[in-house]
């Protein structure tokens, strides 16, 4: 007993560090990332300073998209697994992943403003992550309106992978739909997707710092939930000896 | 084959006679179907010359609302005295309880669908005869059934699940609905199965991924 | 019968949490054959998880559990025939008959002849001349005996019952009881929890105690003498142990 306390004891001291160290390392990159958008990067020439914003909005999508595919991951591995750290992993990606792409799509109406010439298109990489927001939102809810944790995590799960199955044909139909159903607004939109070198090295830089972004807040979180887990324990083991 | 069959049947007998002596759910279903037609035809200010343009997205945001409302029920009589966990502690698989409670929904929704069609047909204007038309909607409609029974499976055991299944239905029926709009647009206009393009095909995928994963994956849903 | 496994129900290191709170822990259990073995325990001490895991509705997390000699978790639609649950809830559907229920579970058991098989279990529960009102109509009384008429309809050889006597009248109770005794005269086994420590006396051959995630055996010593004289040690020995677990 007393040995895997301590081999659980030391795990959670490695665990700290690595956690310590990637908080580090996260900061300088990020703090030199924000120089590097709003110092070094030029000035687009069409549209102006609100071009910065593309050094977010590009990361941040792709890593919305990769924690959804570490959910579907994950949630697979719970079901064949059935080992809560699958689980919180699951957990803690799908919240993080839904924060990304609320923070996609905003940046993402930002960017369409100037660009296209309107606050909302349908077009279908918008409208695709607008579809993932709302199967994640669904996803989080399922978890914490099912009747125990270990439903929650199970429903969560299917949702997880039927969710992340849906996406490319979700995708495809928008794009075929949209290919019938023109978009009557043209903006000044060739200028979008010409990167000058700088700008491409930057953007690749930014998506470094997001990488590192990601896997510290999950992991922060994932703390989070067994802190929540050990407090629901200590609060039950407590009430079972007030009775 | 047989193994998987006969369950599958017993359950479907089971649950369309328990329909037939309350007739609430069908019946129900129709009269919401018809009033959403009333509501979408204001809300949307369908005039006869703009009838076949509409009368596909009209007919389908009245099924998708209907199967959301049917499927919400799927569960809820096996739910009352332990009809579900009677199933599991039978010898049958869990294969055969998801496509038996599929099935008797995909004939529920059918049976609807059945019922408003030829009043959406003379409201909206457009003919229903047509082949193109019919397996449209047969293959939308099981779309509905399959990722609909698993959701419904989840949905009857959460709180507040009346707005979890449609929270959960809507975004992944998503391209179900797209395709099967734009392929009856296609079939009210007269064209045959090859002009309905890619939608057809789309929806076929859509439902044969679906009946793979979600049988699956009931399983997981149902046991403790 | 056949009873080629020595034991009706075996489980060993049985475990099952919820939610990481563990309900049953290590918990090894035998019963043979013509057994009837009574548990009682305070609310919450595991006992219908128990019961629902031996019914094969819940997975325990740990542990093997074998009923007439199969797997749950290898073998468990095999299990699943041999295997007749009598719970809370009827497991009927209140708006068909009570015939038809029967019908519909002898299917789904893919009973041979189930017409007849129907017709026997009614009269078992006496219940023929109900058999075709809804189950709705039925008195809490008469639901049950209709449950237990479901859970030996595919000629079991282990009845699993949780608290049978809620909800029963004198009558049932009398139907249950010759059906218990005639049920272990004939071999086969049954495992029942109760609150009722009178009508447990009278059901068990054998009474065990759940708590702590365990089952205590206060006959364990007396059973040995094997006379009814000792039934007010073991009542004591009972009523000790469930205040213990309070």
């Amino acid at each position: 007993m007393a040995s895997t306390h301590s081999v659980e004891h030391s795990r959670g001291i490695q665990f700290l560090n690595l956690k310590i160290a990637l908080a580090l390392i996260t900061g300088v990159l990020m703090l030199m990332n924000i120089y590097f958008i709003f110092m070094i990067a030029p000035t687009d020439a069409v549209l102006g300073h609100v071009q910065r914003v593309f050094y977010f909005h590009v990361p941040i999508a792709i890593m919305s998209f990769l924690a959804f595919f570490l959910v579907f991951i994950a949630s697979l591995m719970y079901l064949f697994k059935r080992s809560t750290r699958w689980d919180s992993f699951a957990h803690a990606s799908a919240e993080v992943g839904v924060i990304f792409v609320t923070l996609a799509l905003i940046t993402g109406i930002i960017w369409a403003r100037p660009v296209w010439n309107t606050w909302w298109t349908w077009e279908p990489r918008l409208t695709t992550t607008l579809i993932l927001w709302l199967i994640y939102v669904a996803y989080l809810m399922v978890r914490s309106y099912a009747p125990t944790q270990s439903k929650g995590a199970i429903y969560a799960a299917v949702v997880g992978i039927i969710g992340f199955v849906d996406v490319p044909i979700v995708y495809y139909s928008v794009v075929w739909w949209r290919s019938i159903h023109p978009s009557p607004v043209v903006g000044p939109f060739a200028q979008s997707d010409a990167l000058d070198g700088t700008m491409a090295l930057i953007l690749l830089y930014s998506l470094v710092t997001f990488v590192f972004f990601f896997a510290y807040i999950v992991m922060e979180r994932m703390e989070l939930k067994t802190s929540e887990e050990s407090l629901g324990r200590i609060r039950f083991a407590l009430r079972k000896r007030g009775q | 084959m047989s193994g998987l069959l006969g369950p599958i049947l017993i359950i479907v007998w089971k649950d369309l006679l328990l329909e037939l002596r309350s007739k609430d759910l069908v019946v129900s279903i129709v009269v919401f179907g018809l009033v959403v037609v009333v509501v979408f035809n204001f809300a949307l200010n369908n005039t006869p010359g703009r009838s076949a343009e509409l009368a596909p997205g009209i007919l389908w945001s009245a099924f998708a609302f209907s199967a959301v409302l049917g499927m919400n029920r799927a569960f809820v009589r096996d739910q009352e005295q332990g009809g579900l966990e009677g199933l599991l502690i039978s010898p049958i698989s869990r294969d055969a309880i998801f496509l038996g409670k599929a099935l008797t929904s995909l004939i529920f929704m059918l049976l609807v669908e059945a019922a408003l069609l030829p009043v959406y047909a003379v409201m909206l204007d457009f003919s229903v005869l047509s082949w193109s038309l019919m397996l449209t909607i047969f293959l939308g409609t099981l779309g509905f059934a399959v990722v609909g029974t698993l959701f419904s499976a989840i949905a009857v055991q959460t709180r507040s699940r009346e707005i979890m299944l449609p929270v959960l239905f809507f975004p992944v029926l998503l391209p179900v609905i797209i395709a099967a709009v734009e392929a009856s647009t296609r079939a009210v206009g007269g064209v045959t199965f090859i002009g309905l393009g890619r939608w057809l095909p789309l929806i076929v995928v859509f439902d044969a991924l679906f009946l793979v994963i979600c049988p699956w994956v009931f399983s997981f849903v149902v046991e403790e | 019968m056949t009873t080629q496994p020595t034991e009706a129900i075996l489980t060993r290191g049985l475990a099952k949490s919820f939610d990481e709170w563990p309900v049953l822990w290590n918990l090894d259990l035998s019963v043979p054959w013509g057994q009837s073995l009574v548990l009682f325990g305070a609310n919450g001490t595991g006992k219908t998880t128990l019961l629902r895991i031996l019914a094969t509705h819940v997975w325990a997390d740990h542990g093997t559990v074998a009923v007439a000699g199969h797997n749950l978790r290898t073998n468990p639609e095999y299990a699943r025939r041999k295997i007749g649950v009598v719970g809370h809830r009827s497991l009927l559907y209140d708006d068909l008959t009570c015939r038809e229920n029967l019908v519909y579970y002898s299917r789904l058991f893919g009973l041979k002849n189930h017409k007849s098989r129907v017709e026997e279990v009614l009269e078992t529960v006496k219940l023929r001349d109900r058999a075709d009102f809804r189950v709705r109509t039925f008195s809490n009384g008469m639901q049950k005996r209709a449950s237990i008429a479901r859970a030996i309809l595919h000629r079991p050889d282990v009845l699993l019952l949780d608290e049978p006597e809620t909800g029963l009248d004198r009558e049932s109770v009398s139907i249950l009881g010759e059906l218990l005794s005639e049920w272990t005269d004939s071999g086969r086994s049954v495992v029942m929890t109760t609150h009722d420590l009178d009508l447990g006396m009278n059901w068990g051959t054998r009474v065990g105690v759940l708590r702590g995630g365990k089952i205590n055996f206060p006959d364990e010593k007396l059973t040995a003498c094997g006379s009814k004289s000792h039934d007010n040690q073991i009542r004591q020995a009972v009523t000790d142990s469930l205040e213990a677990t309070g």
